[in-house]
């Protein structure tokens, strides 16, 4: 078997003196889908900083690509939450796309300015967002610099991608694109996507296996080993239901923002 | 204008036009990344701490060392207000009493010095016919050395300054490289209040990159037309001051402010076009 994209070993994180999650191994092979669930404060985030390798690992081990993870690798591409840039910013969306080509680099730029125009084009063509390259970021919609973000991290070429909640603030119809571009992205260039959300139905599809964590708790599995009444129960330490809708996992019984309804953020 | 094509043959008055050529070039350059950067007010606190530095120099040591007194004055509070971090409202506070802090100390300095008073003045309001030709090497060896570092850490600190988070992820040194930014500003600040002084130093560094920005959003446009808003102004108002044997402060500042309300104009006019296309579009 191929090195795998990602391998966990006996992963601990801490923060702020307590531990969110300990003796989390994984492995993600490449072209594979794992969405990451679970409540605000359980980690989800924490996890892509690992990954990013912005945050050492209290204990255990982390491989990207059979490397320890560092900083900038041009093999990891991410799509962060959402953040809001002022208006006044000047930063188009043309702009924002190749800073994620080459932003880190320093020195003068060495030719290549055609190839990387070209680059920048085909990444916004694939979010369909050709008509944001010279918008100001600042003045589009959440919905809209989040297609940006997702062109951003796609434009490098990625190996392995790390979303988080890529799909906020998104309507149902864009939500639909960017999974089907994730899904393409992974089957045709075998990059591994590890995607953090409140909301498993827009992804359920694609996903390979669910990494739900709770309070320090985790279960991974396909979306129906993890996704059952009683797994979920057991992470919540109450009584949850999950309930299959057509091609919908509804689950109940959690507090109200643990609610999978497919409708809200 | 013959008065002033007259002056144009004189020494220090080529020295002005140089010192002032080289000094709205960098502030051009650094302007749209100070206003991306949201430092303004950064900018300001350390001219006035720049102001203090030269004026206790000029106290101890003297005219010559007013200059390096600005110099040391302006980085050191450039580092420490580049070191504080992003929280907007405890930035500004930190900056409002260095500032506050930093102005009084400057008064009390020229309050204690005897000698004459043109040295004082020019701290706060400029003196830019003062500058002779050992003056106008230093700012272009400055100059040379500003524009080099830029070209070097450009594209990351423009990638750190517009886009942080995405930028501390892609593994740029968003800390370290808001010190060089601190230092690069310092030291340009420490030329201006020189040349326009303390007062007016917001000028050079704040207007030009804030009135690009209203009419682009092309970073590599912005900092071009900020560089030309900058030299306009600066050139501009050196001619007209001495046709008016006035200090350039006010004319340097008119313009800056002129191109500025015109920039904010054509902004105005270039949203409401874009939010009428997205409407039609949309609706």
């Amino acid at each position: 078997m191929s090195t795998p994209s990602i391998r966990l070993a006996g992963a601990e994180v801490r923060r702020g003196g307590s531990t969110l999650w300990t003796g989390l191994d994984l492995d993600v092979a490449p072209g594979e889908f794992v969405t990451v669930l679970g409540p605000n404060g359980s980690g989800k985030t924490t996890l892509l900083a690992v990954l990013l390798g912005l945050l050492p690992l209290a204990a255990g081990t982390c491989e990207v690509d059979g490397r320890p993870p560092s900083r900038g690798s041009a093999t990891v591409g991410y799509v962060p939450q959402q953040t809001s840039v002022d208006p006044l910013t000047p930063l188009r969306g043309r702009d924002l796309v190749g800073l994620g080509l080459d932003g880190h680099r320093f020195g003068l730029r060495r030719g290549g300015r055609a190839e990387r125009t070209r680059q920048v084009r085909e990444a916004l063509l694939q979010v369909d967002a050709l008509d944001l390259a010279d918008a100001p970021v600042g003045r589009l919609s959440g919905g809209e610099q989040q297609r940006l973000r997702v062109a951003q991290a796609l434009v490098g070429d990625p190996d392995l991608l790390l979303a988080d909640e890529p799909l906020h603030s998104l309507d149902l119809a864009r939500q639909r694109t960017v999974v089907e571009l994730l899904e393409r992205r992974r089957r045709e260039h075998g990059t591994a996507i590890v995607f953090v959300t409140h909301e498993l139905n827009p992804v359920l599809p694609v996903t390979d296996r669910v990494l739900y964590l709770v309070d320090g708790r985790f279960r991974i599995g396909t979306p129906d080993e993890v996704m059952t009444s009683e797994t979920l129960s057991e992470l919540y330490r109450t009584d949850v239901d999950v309930v299959r809708v057509r091609d919908r996992i509804v689950v109940v019984g959690a507090e109200d923002r643990l609610v999978h309804t497919g409708g809200g953020p | 204008m013959t008065t002033t094509w007259d002056l144009l043959a004189l020494d220090f008055v080529r020295n002005a036009l140089i010192a002032g050529v080289v000094l709205a070039v960098l502030a051009g350059l650094l302007g749209p990344l100070v206003v991306g950067r949201g430092m303004a007010f950064s900018v300001h606190g350390t001219a006035e701490l720049a102001f203090a530095g030269g004026a206790g120099a000029l106290l101890v040591f003297g005219t010559d060392a007013i200059g390096w007194g600005a110099l040391v004055g302006a980085v050191l509070v450039a580092l420490l207000f580049g070191a504080l971090g992003r929280a907007q409202r405890e930035r500004d506070s930190v900056i409002g009493v260095l500032l506050s802090f930093g102005l009084g100390l400057g008064v009390l300095f020229q309050a204690l010095y005897t000698g004459r008073s043109a040295n004082k003045f020019g701290l706060l309001v400029g003196q830019i016919v003062g500058v002779d030709t050992g003056d106008v090497l230093t700012l272009t060896v400055v100059g040379v050395v500003v524009l080099g570092v830029l070209a070097v850490v450009r594209r990351p600190l423009l990638f750190a300054s517009l886009d942080p988070d995405m930028a501390a992820a892609r593994g740029v040194p968003v800390r370290a490289l808001s010190i060089v930014f601190a230092v690069l500003l310092g030291v340009t600040v420490a030329l201006g209040v020189q040349i326009v002084g303390a007062l007016l130093v917001l000028c050079l560094l704040i207007t030009p990159g804030a009135a690009a920005a209203q009419v682009t959003a092309s970073p590599t446009l912005a900092t071009v037309l900020a560089v030309v808003f900058a030299e306009v102004a600066v050139i501009g108002g050196i001619l007209l001051s001495l046709g008016a044997g006035l200090p350039i402060s006010p004319f340097v500042a008119s313009i800056a402010f002129a191109i500025y309300v015109v920039c904010r104009a054509l902004g105005a006019v270039r949203t409401r076009r874009r939010v009428t296309r997205t409407a039609l579009a949309t609706g």
